[in-house]
């Protein structure tokens, strides 16, 4: 037991468990030291904060499918597809904002029943199934708009002329203050969820073990389906903000935020020696790749070339997360 | 292959050493070309950890190999290789790339060794592997994938790869287990062929003492890591008289049995049959505070029955009553609701969830227990329930909040059964509770288990250890083929009557 005690006050196990957050302080200190004027500014953390919202309301939803033991590479394609929806009922129809954003989330979670549906009825494993509903998804949306973007003044696909305009509600969604903390408030409540109820805990046993899981009473594909729906809720919402501040609903407008945040559901996984899929050190590794993002630019580093950086960045950060991780 | 000089294997005063265990003690053994010899011994007994040795899978032992009275060092897999000695494991499908046709399985040492060119010529390939299957008189389609082969067949393949090439010493561990009468009759006609074709010895370890009477010409016995003796196989011998060589006193003997009260019928199954028939037509019982045991060898259908009854594996027929009345199981969480718990066999992948804290397991199948109506988890109830099984368990741990992946295996078990007495079930299902547990945990948890009973539970003790069966149960059934042979009260059998029946009764 004794040396047991001792590997955890290791200099490896350290850098392990604090990789995301000595990489956060570190590019944060780097950056103000190279722009103090700019860079270390409260504006430009708002700025930050909200250039985040998105990748963490979406990688929320993602914490909670790799939480369970699942993929998703759909993330994206979905919050696309809902961005669609949700401006099709405000500038087409003309309808109310909140029964628009009530029936995109509906929307929205009809699909994640399909994809649950390919996972746990037809045993498509995860990676392959959400990888058929992006292509899928990418197409119906497209196909569902006409092939181009929604927005306001446009015409209907069947050429008539559209009544509805952006609402003030979605305009505020999309700006600080209000994007922070609906974000806020989405980590809050997935932390507690998955931390302090039963069911969060249901889902982390499934997660870790299914068979263990099944053979402790726990209903197991229930729980996967359950938290397949919570993902699809805040893809939802990932989506709506997307679209709100877009103010419109564009082509593949959420997917790009598929690939940064599920890097955040990874990079957060070890983040204080959780080992498992957490709603902090999520936001944790979606904070650093926005740091990142931002500072970049800041530094007029060319946008060409920020990918690349970035890659390099995301490389290392998990490399030091996972390389002590021990074979079975 | 011609007829050559005979090859001779001699194992001197080899002993090996695991971690609280002495699996092999000064174990001497020999064999030549040109012979089936059998190793028979009860589980733990260090069959395969000598096999192992053999093999190149067990590198740290100390003794002598002797080959062609040459000493020579085997501590790698392909040491053991280049010597011409080949293993086929009982677990087929480590072997085997099953997305991969028959015949680059049978040439797969040809593919990584052998190769000159960096092309394969599929051609070649394929007529190289059907001439050794039909030298072998083994009728498998080179072209299928392994993948969709049955058991037996993934054996045959396993057995053309070992010995296509220049193999001397083929050791097959426990390859009957698993198999149907008629696969079984065609792997000896195989064998069989194998020596007197190739200058190649056999060793066979089974637990299946007809077949071994059947097939081998010599039976080496072990028990607790030595080698006790030698049986030639003549028209006398029997299997009691393996039987009693292979038995010896153990520790499960010095077991103090509590004598128990035993209620009324409790938990009551009726002609239980599964969907893949490894449970054929099971009824049993066990009265309130009883300890029944089901014991039997591997593969009778001891693991399988255990799932049927918990809901993990499919039911087509028979009825399962506790206190008169009938539960309707259609899932582990209907066994759950129903007041049962499950002990499971591979502790580590089934029993525990390894990553997760002590506190965590301990309450994971009665976490509504500790939760108000919203579902949040009252920590400080949990923790406090954790604390109490872990002093009352005994479970050594630093704290409610170790992940059960760093304690030892009997700590894992105790952590296994502690989350049924949380949840307070009224059936407890044990199988091979004491596997990979040292002998003091093994007590601690004898001690549990009878604790339980005396509580007034029912016991079910699945165990493939006739010793434990007659140490702790009051009742046990044998299986064997799935079905139920026997029904013996543990004070009026014997280890010899049990293995009778657990062998076919034969």
């Amino acid at each position: 037991m004794a040396d047991i005690k001792k590997k955890q006050f290791h200099v490896g196990k350290l850098i392990t468990d604090w990789a995301a957050v000595i990489a956060v302080v570190f590019l944060l200190l780097f950056f103000s030291a190279k722009m103090p004027e700019t860079f270390a500014t409260g504006a430009n953390f708002t700025t930050i904060f909200r250039s985040i919202a998105v990748t963490t309301v979406m990688a929320m939803g993602l914490t909670m499918t790799l939480a369970v033991g699942g993929f998703d590479l759909s993330a994206g394609s979905t919050a696309t597809m809902a961005s669609f929806i949700l401006m099709s009922l405000l500038i087409w129809y003309d309808m109310n904002v909140w029964l628009a954003i009530l029936l995109t989330i509906g929307g929205t979670l009809l699909i994640t029943l399909c994809t649950m549906f390919l996972i746990v009825v037809c045993k498509i494993p995860d990676l392959l199934a959400t990888c058929a509903m992006m292509f899928f998804l990418d197409g119906l949306s497209l196909t569902y708009s006409g092939g181009g973007a929604i927005s306001a003044g446009m015409p209907r696909p069947d050429g008539s002329q559209s009544l509805g305009s952006v609402p003030a509600v979605l305009k505020t969604m999309g700006t600080s203050p209000t994007i922070i903390v609906i974000m806020a408030a989405v980590v809050v409540f997935v932390h507690i969820f998955l931390n302090y109820t039963k069911y969060g805990r249901y889902i982390y046993g499934v997660g870790g073990n299914r068979t263990a899981a099944r053979l402790s009473g726990i209903p197991v594909q229930r729980y996967r389906i359950i938290a397949g729906l919570m993902a699809g809720t805040f893809i939802a919402l990932a989506g709506i903000l997307v679209a709100s501040r877009n103010q419109s609903a564009q082509i593949n407008g959420a997917a790009g935020f598929s690939m940064p945040a599920l890097s955040a559901v990874f990079i957060g996984r070890s983040v204080a020696g959780q080992g498992k899929p957490n709603a902090i050190g999520t936001l944790i590794g979606a904070t650093l790749v926005g740091v990142l993002d931002n500072g970049l630019v800041m530094m007029s580093v060319p946008y060409y070339s920020l990918n690349a950086i970035k890659g390099v960045v995301l490389a290392i950060a998990l490399a030091s997360a996972y390389y002590t991780t021990k074979e079975e | 292959m011609q007829k050559k000089d005979k090859v001779t294997l001699k194992v001197q005063g080899v002993s090996i050493e695991f971690p609280g265990v002495k699996a092999l003690s000064d174990v001497d053994f020999s064999i030549e070309t040109g012979e089936i010899r059998a190793i028979v011994g009860a589980n733990g007994a260090g069959k395969s950890t000598l096999m192992k040795v053999l093999a190149g899978a067990n590198p740290g032992y100390t003794g002598t190999i002797l080959y062609n009275d040459k000493p020579v060092d085997i501590r790698t897999p392909q040491k053991a290789k280049d010597l011409g000695i080949e293993i086929v494991y009982q677990e087929v499908d480590m072997a085997l790339f099953p997305a991969q046709t028959v015949a680059e399985n049978v040439m797969m040492n040809h593919l990584i060794n052998g190769m000159k060119t960096p092309f394969v010529n599929w051609n070649k390939l394929r007529n190289k592997a059907r001439e050794t299957l039909e030298r072998l008189h083994i009728q498998v389609d080179v072209n299928r994938l392994v993948g969709e082969l049955t058991l037996a067949e993934k054996q045959m393949v396993l057995i053309a790869r070992a010995v296509r090439e220049k193999c001397g010493f083929l050791i097959l561990d426990e390859p009957t287990a698993p198999l149907s009468v008629s696969e079984t009759k065609e792997l000896f006609e195989i064998v069989k062929g194998l020596i007197q074709k190739e200058n190649i010895a056999v060793i066979f370890i089974s637990h299946r003492l007809g077949e071994v009477m059947e097939i081998c010409e010599k039976v080496d016995v072990m028990r607790n890591g030595r080698m006790v003796g030698r049986l030639e196989v003549t028209p006398r011998l029997t299997s009691k008289m393996i039987v009693d060589m292979m038995l010896g006193k153990s520790f499960e003997e010095n077991f103090p049995k509590a004598v128990t009260k035993c209620g009324d019928v409790a938990f009551e199954v009726k002609n239980l049959w599964d969907q893949g028939g490894a449970v054929q037509d099971v009824s049993l019982n066990i009265r309130q505070g009883e300890i029944v045991g089901i014991s039997g060898l591997v593969g009778a259908g001891k693991t399988e029955l255990c799932k049927v009854l918990f809901g993990d594996r499919k039911r087509k027929e028979g009825q399962i009553f506790l206190r008169g009345k009938e539960l309707i199981i259609r899932s582990p969480t209907d066994a759950v609701k129903a007041g049962m718990g499950l002990v499971p066999e591979e502790r580590r992948k089934e029993g525990v969830l390894v990553d997760e804290p002590v506190y965590f397991n301990l309450s994971a199948a009665s976490l509504s227990s500790y939760c108000n109506p919203a579902g949040f988890v009252n920590k400080k109830a949990e923790l406090e329930n954790a604390g109490r099984y872990i002093s009352s368990l005994g479970i050594k741990t630093p704290s409610e909040h170790q992940l059960v992946r760093y304690l030892s295996g009997g700590n894992q078990q105790k952590v296994a059964v502690g989350k049924w007495l949380s949840a307070d079930c009224q059936v407890y299902i044990f199988d091979e509770p004491t596997k990979g547990v040292d002998v003091g945990a093994k007590h601690d948890i004898f001690q549990l288990i009878t604790d339980i009973a005396g509580a007034g539970k029912c016991v079910l003790y699945v165990t493939s250890e006739t010793a434990e069966i007659l140490a702790i149960t009051d009742r046990t059934y044998v299986m064997y083929g799935g079905r139920v042979t026997a029904e013996l009260r543990t004070a009026d059998t014997t280890e010899e009557e049990i293995m009778y029946y657990s062998t076919g009764g034969q």
